[in-house]
C-alpha cells in the first residue's frame, strides 16, 4: 500500500471509519497531561462517574507553573499551587503516573515523553498543548488538543477526528555555517504563514532534515504549529533508533528487533502524493530572528525591519504597523540593531541539552553584556543533571547567567520567571505575541546561538559577529571528563 | 450542550489579523481548575484600551465576534473557548480558523462561522457605521445575516449536525465501546505503557536559589 507517513500511522490506528461525513475514530498510544489544561477535563470524569480508560498509556508531568527557583520550597503564588495540587490529586485518584516537582523525571512534557523512551515511531501521541506535535520528530503522530478532548481521551483513549491534509516540506542542501534547526523552521514558517499549514500534517524531508539530531529534528517538529498545523513529522531512520535505544520505555530484545521492522516501514513510498509542497534550500539560510508580533513575521539576521508601506497586501501592512509599534522599533532600522534586556535560553523548543551545549561552547570563557540578564532553563530535570555532569552549569554561572530549574518558564510566564512591561528578549522559545512572555513584554524568536551571540554583544547577534574565527559549535559534547556521559 | 440552531444578537467587529490564543485570554488567567467565570480575562491586555471595541457602550453586549483572518491560532487554551462563552459571545465570524480553536469550539457549542474576508469587510462596514447592529447567525440555512447583507459560511457537517443535536462527543463515542476493546486486542505488545513505570535511577534535584545579578534595563 503505498501513502505518506501520516496516513500511514493514521490507518493503523483507525478504530472505527466515520461514515456520512462523521470523522474517524482513532486509537491514541500515548496521552501527555500537564497541569494547566487538565483540571477541568478530570472534574468532567468525577461528574459522570467515568474511569480514566488507560491510566497504562498516560502520563503526567508538572511544567507550566513550575517556579524555577526554590522548587524545595511551597509554591508563593497560590492560584499555581492549587493547580499543581489539583493534578496531584486527580493523578492519585485515577492512578495516573506523574513526575512531579523536584523529581528527577520532571520537565516539559515535550521533553519527558522523548527522554523516557516513550515518544516512539508509528505513535499516535496528544497532549492538552499545542506544542505536543515536538514527538512528531520520530515519525509519530502527535498533535495539541483542547481540554474537552483531554476528557475525551480520558475517557475512551480514542479521539473522533476529521482526515488531515498532507503538505511535504523538503528542505534540500547544508545548513551553513552559524545556521540551525531553528532557523529552519523560522525561514518555513515566514515563507507559508502563521496560517499556512491549516488543516495539514507537514512532513519535513529532504537532505537538511536527515542530517539533524533527534534534538534538532525536534525543534522542527515542535513550531509547526506555528505555522498553523496541528502536527509535523519526520520520518524515523538510524538516528531514531540510535536516540531510542537503551531509554527506559524502549522495547528490549526480540520487541526491538520486531519495532524497528516496523519502523523502517514509516516512511513516504515514492509514489504518495501529497496535498501541497514546499521546497527550501537550506544553503540559502542564515540566522532568522522574528521582528514582530506572530512567529512569521521572521526575516534574516542582515535584514531590516520591514517598512509597512512597502507591504502590498492591507491586512499584512496593519498587522505589521501594529507589531511595529507594540514592539517598538522603527522602521527600516536594522535588525542587528536592536539592543535586547533579556535573553531566555529554554523551552521545548530549545532547552534540551544539545542547546545548552551549544550554548556553552560560545560563551565559556566570556561575560555577558553588563546590562543583560540571562536565564537558561533546561527542559527537564534530568537535563539539568545532564548538563551539571558536563560541567556546562559552571560555564553558565561564570558567564553572569542564571542555572534554574526545569519547566516551561518564560516561554509563557505562567510562573514568576516574566518580562517587565517593555522589557525586549532574545527568546530560544516558540511565540512572540504580545504580553506572551509578561505583559507589555517584547520577545525576539531566535536560535540558541544567536541567543548565546546576543547575551554576549547585548544586540540581536550572530555567532559569526563574534568574530572568533572558529567553525560554529554543534551539540556534541564539550570535551573533558564528563563528555562520556550517557545523554538524556 | 445545548442545541443551537439559530442565534441573532450585536455584532462585534474585531478589525485585526491572527488574533492567537494568547491574546484572547492571556497565560495568567490559566491557572484556575474551574470551567466558568473566564469573562472579566477575555482579551484583557486590550480591555484596559477604551478605544477597545467591547469597551464601547453599543458592542458591550455583543454575542457574535466578526473577526480577521487566522482567529485563534497558537496555544490549544480551550480557555479561549470559555472566556469567549462565558463574555456571552454565540458565535465567531472570521474567513480562517486555526484546527485547534475550531475543534474547541465546537465541544462547547461556540459556532466558528466560516465566511469570505471579503463578505467579512461588508459586515464589518455595517457594524461600525451603524453600532449596535444586530446580526443572525442561521445554523440550518448556513447564512450570516447583518442587515441586507445575506452571506453564506462554512462549518463541517458533523460539527453542524453535532451542535444541533446538542450531542455529547464523549458519549457518543462510548456507544463504540466493544470496537475500542477489539481494537485494543490487537495492539503490538511492544507498543510502550507508561505504567509499570520504568526510569534511570532516582537523583536528588537540587533547588536553584536566587542569585545578584545585573537586571536588564527596565524601563522606568
Amino acid at each position: 500500500m503505498s501513502g505518506t507517513l501520516a496516513e500511514k500511522v493514521w490507518d493503523a490506528h483507525v478504530v472505527r471509519r466515520g461514515t456520512d461525513g462523521a470523522p474517524d475514530l482513532l486509537y491514541i498510544d500515548l496521552h501527555l497531561v500537564h497541569e494547566v489544561t487538565s483540571p477541568q477535563a478530570f472534574e468532567g470524569l468525577r461528574l459522570a462517574g467515568r474511569p480514566v480508560r488507560r491510566p497504562d498509556l498516560t502520563l503526567a508531568t508538572e511544567d507550566h507553573n513550575t517556579p524555577t527557583l526554590d522548587i524545595d520550597r511551597p509554591i508563593a503564588d497560590a492560584t499555581s499551587r492549587t493547580q499543581i495540587e489539583t493534578l496531584r490529586t486527580n493523578a492519585a485518584e485515577f492512578g495516573v503516573r506523574i513526575h512531579s516537582l523536584g523529581d528527577a523525571d520532571q520537565g516539559i512534557v515535550h521533553q519527558v515523553g522523548p527522554q523516557l523512551g516513550l515518544t516512539q515511531p508509528g505513535l499516535t501521541v496528544v497532549c492538552g498543548d499545542s506544542h505536543t506535535s515536538t514527538h512528531g520528530a520520530f515519525g509519530a503522530l502527535a498533535f495539541g488538543i483542547g481540554t474537552s478532548e483531554v476528557e475525551h481521551v480520558l475517557a475512551t483513549q480514542t479521539l473522533p477526528l476529521a482526515p488531515f491534509k498532507t503538505m511535504a516540506i523538503t528542505v534540500d542542501g547544508r545548513l551553513p555555517e552559524g545556521a540551525t534547526s531553528k532557523d529552519i523552521i523560522l525561514a518555513v514558517i515566514a515563507k507559508i504563514g502563521t496560517g499556512g499549514g491549516q488543516g495539514y500534517v507537514l512532513e519535513y524531508r529532504g537532505e537538511a532534515i536527515r542530517a539533524l539530531s533527534m534534538e534538532a529534528r525536534m525543534t522542527i517538529c515542535n513550531m509547526s504549529i506555528e505555522a498553523g498545523a496541528r502536527a509535523g513529522m519526520i520520518a524515523p531512520d538510524e538516528t531514531t533508533f540510535e536516540y531510542l535505544k537503551g531509554r527506559p520505555h524502549a522495547p528490549e530484545g526480540a520487541d526491538w528487533d520486531a519495532a524497528v521492522e516496523y519502523w523502517r516501514t514509516l516512511h513516504s513510498d515514492d509514489d504518495a502524493v501529497f496535498d501541497a509542497e514546499v521546497v527550501l534550500d537550506a544553503a540559502d539560510l542564515e540566522p532568522f530572528v522574528t521582528w514582530g508580533t506572530n512567529p512569521g513575521q521572521g526575516l534574516p539576521l542582515s535584514a531590516d525591519v520591514p517598512v509597512p508601506e512597502q507591504i502590498a497586501d492591507a491586512n499584512e501592512r496593519v498587522a505589521a504597523e501594529r507589531a511595529i509599534e507594540y514592539m517598538g522599533l522603527t522602521p527600516g532600522q536594522p535588525l542587528r540593531s536592536i539592543k535586547v534586556d533579556t535573553v531566555f535560553i529554554g523551552s521545548c523548543t530549545n532547552g534540551r541539552i544539545e542547546d545548552l551545549r551549544s550554548v556553552a561552547k560560545v560563551v565559556q570563557g566570556r561575560k555577558k553584556a553588563d546590562d543583560v540578564r540571562v536565564l537558561v532553563v533546561p527542559s527537564s530535570a534530568r537535563v539539568r543533571l545532564q548538563a551539571e555532569a558536563e560541567g556546562l552549569d559552571k560555564i553558565f554561572l561564570d558567564f553572569g547567567a542564571e542555572w534554574r530549574n526545569a519547566g516551561c518558564s518564560m516561554c509563557l510566564g505562567m510562573n514568576p520567571d516574566q518580562l517587565a512591561p517593555g522589557e525586549r528578549s532574545a527568546s530560544t522559545s516558540n511565540r512572540n505575541f504580545e504580553g506572551r512572555q509578561g505583559k507589555g513584554g517584547r520577545t525576539h524568536l531566535v536560535s540558541p546561538l544567536v541567543a548565546a551571540a546576543t547575551a554576549i554583544r547585548g544586540t540581536l547577534s550572530s555567532y559569526a559577529d563574534l568574530g572568533t574565527g572558529r567553525p560554529a559549535p554543534d551539540g556534541s559534547p564539550l570535551t573533558g571528563p564528563a563528555a562520556d556521559l550517557q545523554t538524556v | 450542550m445545548e442545541k443551537f440552531t439559530q442565534h441573532t444578537g450585536v455584532g462585534v467587529p474585531l478589525r485585526r489579523s491572527n488574533v492567537d490564543t494568547d491574546q484572547i485570554i492571556p497565560a495568567v488567567y490559566l491557572k484556575r481548575v474551574t470551567r466558568t467565570g473566564f469573562e472579566d480575562a477575555l482579551f484583557a491586555a486590550w480591555r484596559g484600551d477604551p478605544e477597545f471595541v467591547l469597551n464601547q457602550d453599543a458592542y458591550r453586549s455583543g454575542s457574535v465576534l466578526v473577526a480577521g483572518p487566522d482567529f485563534g491560532t497558537g496555544s490549544s487554551r480551550e480557555h479561549a473557548v470559555w472566556a469567549l462563552k462565558d463574555y456571552g459571545f454565540k458565535v465567531v465570524v472570521s474567513a480562517r480558523f486555526a484546527d485547534i480553536f475550531r475543534g474547541n469550539s465546537g465541544k462547547q457549542g461556540l459556532l466558528a462561522a466560516q465566511v469570505a474576508q471579503e463578505d467579512i469587510e461588508l459586515i464589518w462596514k455595517i457594524l461600525e457605521t451603524r453600532p449596535g447592529t444586530e446580526v443572525t447567525v442561521d445554523l440550518v440555512a448556513r447564512t450570516v445575516q447583518c442587515d441586507d447583507v445575506v452571506v453564506p459560511f462554512h462549518v463541517d457537517d458533523y460539527t453542524r449536525w453535532r451542535l444541533m443535536e446538542g450531542l455529547d462527543d464523549i458519549g457518543l463515542t462510548l456507544q463504540h465501546v466493544d470496537e475500542i476493546s477489539a481494537f485494543e486486542e490487537r495492539r503490538e505488545s511492544w507498543r510502550p505503557a507508561t505504567l509499570p513505570a520504568k526510569h534511570l535511577p532516582p537523583v536528588e534535584i537540587k533547588a536553584a536559589r536566587p542569585v545578584e545579578v545585573a537586571i536588564g534595563r527596565r524601563p522606568a
